[in-house]
Order: structure tokens, then sequence, then C-alpha cells
């Protein structure tokens, strides 16, 4: 069997049979990275010796868990005790962390072998990979188009088979925009149900680690495997983790499917419209119940996040002061000179307008008119899915307007570039879950693009949030549809 | 909220940010920083005098653990990212001037 082409359950059964050995599996990989991630440019950096190395630990018996064998992607913000971790950043470009991030850990632990980091936007800002310091990323799918982002890098590597399944980061959709452009599963988890230790901040309260997958089933095993309490973040939840891949299994029954006129707009591509109706028939077939629900704040999500998560970020990031690790400047003047001129030479254009927008909301005299503001309004955005819930059990809505635009399509203006985050910031406001499924193709001049479908649910209500995007999963029959690369 | 970003402010909340700014830069920032906060003001259409902020989105505060001893890094892994260091110190310019008086 090809071992890089088939699921990561389909993969991890193989390699525990011992139809396939680890050793095999991780060559192959390495040889389609060989291949394939010049042109692409998903991966920043590939651990081959590290992954050997374990790869024999696994074969030898050595290296035991649900994983065993599985070739995983880590996205560039996770820290890991080898190799660099770098946030596509030249302020980071050559930084070594002396920790490993826990959700990472997780996966070694059950048995995953980390073969590379990819590239996201600088700081997971962006939406296109456009923004990292190391290039963009490509989307296999059609090479002149971006993958999305932030997490662009794990979403292509995915989607290029060099991995059997990868990790992101989501502030306000980096899992889920680019899941959908690439044509993955794309997982946003409940705020706190993964530990941040580890994943380099931009918006601590906003965000969450999650898995890229090709496969509901898949996603369920990787959230399985990361999820839970974790002492060194006390903001991750302390409650039990429901067994998500045995409850994938579970009928649906009494289901309640809501959708809200504020995703349905014209806005959205008559392919994703198209894929909206395709979902909601097949769960009417299966007796779901669809029911309308208002979401009346939603058009205030972006504004909202942009003060919210700029605040955040612009606080979060003045730890890059050129002093204890990271970028310094040549012959500072003096102390402050040091700061301003490392951090000046350190960040890219995108990371400077958002610290810069984040100081100016937080500043004297405009915290109130601003951030303050967002707070209240951020309220307002939750309430809307708190009253949503009390009538259906998830809300069923594109994950984007439409397939991946080409690159410098939306570089000039910032807004544009923002305005993609329409359908999937407000569930990082509200702490929610979110996932993407492949949902169909739109074709492009003759190129096949993917489109996704999101659904949206109550907090820790994941389970259920799986099972139904396995009934679209089936529906649209398009996650073993693999990029002619 | 207030009118129109000037290139004055800029600089200031460059300098409370501690990022360097060439005059070009400046002039840029204004252009996209108006635009943004234009597009942000559309918050202002709410009514929210009545609503609490809402900073983080689970109610939780204070967690705490008990206070036990345990090992941190060691001062070599805390020291090989430090740009410039004087083991076991990590090297910055004169903070405080020589002319005494502090």
């Amino acid at each position: 069997m090809d071992p890089t082409q088939t699921t990561l359950i389909g993969l991890r059964d193989a390699i525990a049979a011992r139809k396939v050995s680890a050793t095999e599996t991780v060559k192959a990989y390495l040889h389609r990275i060989d291949r394939y991630n010049p042109p692409i440019n998903a991966y920043h950096e590939v651990y081959d010796d590290l992954a050997l190395k374990r790869a024999a630990d696994v074969d030898a018996g050595n290296i035991k868990g649900p994983l065993a064998g599985v070739p995983i992607a880590a996205k560039d913000n996770m820290c890991t005790s080898y190799g660099r971790t770098t946030c596509s950043s030249r302020m980071l470009e050559n930084f070594r962390a002396p920790y490993d991030c826990t959700a990472v850990k997780k996966l070694e632990d059950a048995g995953a072998i980390i073969l590379g980091k990819t590239i996201l936007d600088e700081f997971a800002m962006g939406s296109s990979t456009e923004n990292s310091a190391f290039g963009p990323t490509r989307n296999p799918w059609d090479r002149d188009r971006v993958p999305g982002g932030s997490s662009g890098g794990s979403a292509a590597a995915l989607a290029a088979d060099l991995c059997a399944g990868s990790l992101g980061s989501d502030t306000g959709g980096s899992i889920r925009q680019p899941a959908a452009l690439c044509g993955l599963v794309g997982l946003k988890p409940t705020y706190g149900r993964v530990s941040r230790y580890g994943l380099v901040a931009f918006a601590s309260s906003l965000d969450q680690i999650g898995p890229f997958t090709r496969t509901v089933a898949d996603s369920a095993l990787l959230l399985q495997v990361m999820s839970g309490h974790d002492p060194l973040d006390s903001t991750s939840a302390d409650i039990p983790v429901p067994d998500y891949v045995g409850e994938l299994n579970q009928p649906l029954t009494g289901v309640r499917i809501g959708l809200a006129k504020q995703y349905l707009s014209d806005a959205n591509d008559p392919v994703v419209a198209k894929a909206i109706d395709d979902a909601v028939a097949a769960f009417k077939k299966r007796g779901a119940t669809i029911v309308e629900v208002d979401l009346p704040h939603t058009q205030y999500g972006i504004p909202t996040y942009y003060i919210v998560a700029t605040a955040e970020a612009s606080s979060n990031l003045a730890r890059y002061d050129g002093v204890r690790y990271g970028h310094r400047t040549e012959h500072p003047e003096d102390l402050i000179d040091l700061y301003s001129r490392s951090r000046a030479e350190g960040f890219g254009p995108e990371v400077k307008r958002r610290i810069m927008l984040g100081t100016y909301v937080l500043s004297s005299g405009y915290y109130d008119a601003y951030y303050l503001r967002a707070l209240k309004v951020r309220r307002l955005i939750k309430g809307d899915f708190d009253k949503a819930f009390e009538k259906c059990d998830a809300v069923l809505c594109p994950t984007t307007t439409g397939p991946a635009f080409r690159f410098g399509e939306k570089t000039d203006n910032p807004l544009e570039m923002y305005l993609n985050d329409v359908y999937t910031v407000n569930a990082n406001l509200a702490g929610i879950p979110g996932v993407s499924v492949p949902g169909g193709f739109a074709t492009v001049n003759g190129t096949k693009l993917p489109i996704g479908l999101q659904l949206l649910g109550k907090v820790f209500d994941e389970s259920r949030l799986l099972r139904l995007a396995a009934v679209i999963e089936a529906e649209a029959g398009c996650s073993a549809q693999r990029p002619k690369l | 909220m207030p009118q129109k970003l000037t290139e004055q402010e800029v600089r200031h909340v460059a300098k409370l940010g501690r990022l360097r700014l060439g005059d070009h830069e400046v002039r840029q920032m204004t252009d996209k920083l108006s635009a943004v906060l234009d597009y942000v003001s559309k918050l202002n259409e709410l009514d929210v005098s009545n609503v609490e902020p809402m900073a983080h989105a689970m109610d939780m505060a204070n967690v705490l653990r008990d206070d036990v001893e345990r090992p941190g890094l060691s001062i070599d892994l805390v020291l090989a990212n430090a740009p410039e260091q004087s083991p076991p110190f990590i090297k910055v310019p004169k903070v405080i001037d020589d002319g005494g008086g502090a």
C-alpha cells in the first residue's frame, strides 16, 4: 500500500497491522516532501533524522499508542524543543524553544511523528500566508491561489499528502478558512478544550489549537488525543473529555439544525449556496428539523474582532524587545532605541499595523471608545449564539463566501483581507467550537477549487458537532478527492 | 469616536508601541489605520449602555494551584536564545547614567 494515499486512521491501522512499517511511511512522506515542498512551500523546516529515528522506534515496538507511526505536521507557532520555532517571522528566525507545546507533546506521547513545522502568516496574522517572512504557501489545488491562512502551510501540507494530518491554530478562522480552501476538515475546538501552552500567543482570549484532517473520524481522533486539562495552561478546561471517536457512531436523533439569514447572503458563491441546500436536504433526510435562527450582531464581528485581537496582540507582542531572545538591532544608541529598532526590523508590515492598531485602541483617551465598546459588543455576539442554541443544536453556514483567491488579490487593502473572516470570527469571540467540512468544488477557468461548509456548535459539544459534520461528509462525498500535483 | 487619525498621533502610538517608523511608513500607516478605524466605528451604531464587557469567553477567575516548588528552566537553556550575553547574564545597553544622583 501507498501510506501517503490513505486516511490518518487507515494509515494508523495499516502500521499497527504491520501492512506497512513506520519507517517506510516516513520515507514515503519525506520523498514526497523533497519533490513537492519546493513548489508549494508548506514546510519551513523538516526533521528528517528525528522522524526516521522515531519511526525506527515505532517499528521496534518502543513507541506505542493510538497514533503510533503517524506523520504529522505542526504549525510553526507551536514550540518544539527541537528545531526552530519562527512564527514565519524574521523576529524569531533563529529561535529555538526550550520546551514543547502541550498539544504537540500529547500527539507525540500517543506515538505520532512530527515531520516538520509549517508556514503561517507572520505570528498568525493574516488569511492567505502572504504575510509570511519566508514566502507564501501555494494552494495544491491551484498554485496561483492562496491556501488560506493563517495556518495555510499546515492545510497545504495535508492537501498535498506531505503529512497524514496537521495542526493549526485558529484565532479568527485560521484553521477553518484554510481547511475550506484546501478541501479538508478543519476543527476549532471550544476555547479551553485544548491547552494553549507552548502556542506562541497572538490573542490569548481567542487562540485555540485544532486539527486538519481528511476525514471527520480522523479529526475526532486527533481531538481526542489533544484535549484535556493542562496544569500549564490555567485557561484549559478542567472537565472530562468525551469519547469523541466512539461517539461518532452514535445515531443522531431529534437534531435541530439552525440556519441564519446573516450567513446566507447574496455574497456567497452559487456553489456555496448550493452546497448549503444539499446539506440541508441531507439533514432532513436523516430526520433533522431545520429551524431559522437570528444572529443579528453577526455584521459587527469583524470590527469587534479587529479591536479585541489587535489589543491583545499589541500586549502579547511586547515581549519581542530584542533583549532575551529574537532579533536584536546592531549598535543601538540606548535601551529604547534597542527596543524600537529591533521591533521595526524584526516585524513585517501587517504585524506592525496590528501592533499600532492595538496600541491605539488601548491608549489613554481611546480605551473606552474602542476597546471597552468592542468587549461589550462581544457579549452581544455571544448572546446571539446563546439564544440561537435554545432553538437549535448547531448552526449550518458557509466557511467562506467562495473558493481560494489569487495571490495579491487582497493584499493592497487590509480591510478586504479582514473581511475574509466574516463567517469565522464570531465563533472565536463567543468561544464556541466550529468545524469546516469539504462541501464540494467550484470550477474556475477549468480548475477545481474546494469550498467548505461550517457547523457552529455549543460550547464543549464537539462530539455532536463531529457527528453532524459526518453527515455533510457523507453527502458531499469529496473527502477522498486529492489535487493533481 | 474621535475623528481622522493624524500623522502626529501615529508617531505617538509608534512610540508607545516601541516601533521605529520611517516617514514613509508613518504616512502609509496613517492612511491604512484611518481606513480601519473608520470601518470599526460601525460599532457606534449599537447601544451598549447596559451591556457588561466580555474580556474572556469562559467565566473563570483566579485559577490557583498549590504553591509547590518545582524546577524552572536552566540558565543555559534560557541564555541559549539571548542575542548578547555574559553568562549568567543577558547584556543590554547601559540603562543608568554614570552621573550618579540615583
